[in-house]
């Protein structure tokens, strides 16, 4: 079945907001073997003129997991996991992520475009801290196998 | 660690960073990031998707090697944009050894108050990230926890 190029330029609801945590960050910082004590040591990262621990940059796809999980497991965009082959992606940030940072990811596919008989649905992933700032913003591209509809092969 | 000893200058290399990838580093990152995909912890079903066996996640080698830039370049904060395309799985044999991921990269330019670095990152002469770069703050009076 083609993905549902409805779902395209229009914001899904915002998720639950994220509330980063320094444990998290620390366990997320560890599995990467990032040892920099700014982003474990709430004083290194003072030190080091931060608000608090900074997490690493790719930290941001573990808070737009929830808003991620809504289009993808959700019955509207119309992708079958199994297929799914994680493309591309992206951040760019406004300014690091922190811990104390509570932000609201929301999800906007922007594109849905036809690769052979696989389709390539591309989205972003905006998140705002508590005062409403935008803080980073992911890009993803899925690669979904051989759902390309009949006749659109390119 | 925040700045470093000079500014970089366009065509300065990254010193290469070899990462070994073993079984239990992608358990681990399964865990930190609660991506549970069975791809990366079962056989059994790496195989019925048509791979060799368990891979590893895409964003735990692009965040390995982001901590690898970031470690040269001596400030954990002043990633400003980073992308990648994934172009071919990192398969994790459980073997007891891993695999070894091969990084490097290049200052392409330096403009402003920033720096852009090509990344390379490779397994066994195959590389797993095309297209990969980063956009880095360079350090300065005006570097550092910007908010």
């Amino acid at each position: 079945m083609p993905l549902n190029r409805a779902i395209v330029g229009r914001e899904l609801p915002a998720a639950e907001p994220y509330e980063v945590s320094l444990a998290k960050v620390r366990e997320f910082a560890l599995a990467l073997g990032a040892d920099d004590p700014v982003h474990r040591d709430p004083e290194a990262a003072r030190a080091a003129g931060h608000p608090h621990v900074v997490a690493p940059p790719t930290f941001a796809f573990i808070v737009t997991l929830a808003a991620r999980r809504a289009l993808l497991d959700g019955d509207e965009l119309g992708l079958e996991l199994p297929r799914a082959v994680h493309g591309e992606q992206a951040f760019r940030f406004q300014r690091p992520i922190y811990v104390g940072d509570v932000l609201t990811p929301r999800c906007l596919v922007t594109e849905i475009s036809v690769r052979g008989r696989n389709e390539i649905v591309t989205w972003e992933e905006r998140c705002t801290d508590a005062d409403g700032e935008l803080v980073c913003v992911g890009t993803s591209s899925l690669v979904s196998r051989g759902t390309a509809p009949e006749g659109a092969e390119r | 660690m925040s700045g470093r000893a000079h500014a970089p200058a366009t065509g300065e290399r990254l010193p290469t960073t070899r990462v070994t990838i073993g079984r239990a580093d992608v358990i681990r990152y399964a865990g930190a990031s609660n991506d549970f995909n069975p791809l990366h912890w079962s056989d059994r079903s790496a195989r019925a998707a048509g791979l060799p066996g368990v891979i590893a996640h895409g964003m735990l080698t692009m965040g390995i090697v982001a901590r690898a830039v970031t470690d040269w370049w001596g400030d954990a904060a002043a990633v400003l944009e980073y992308g990648v395309r994934f172009s071919r799985p990192v398969v994790v044999p459980d073997d007891g050894e891993g695999v070894v991921l091969v990084i490097d990269g290049e200052v392409e330019a330096v403009e402003g108050r920033e720096a852009r670095v090509s990344l390379r990152a490779a397994v066994a002469g195959e590389e797993v990230l095309t297209k990969a770069s980063m956009r880095l703050r360079l350090p300065g009076p005006d570097a550092g926890g910007a908010k």
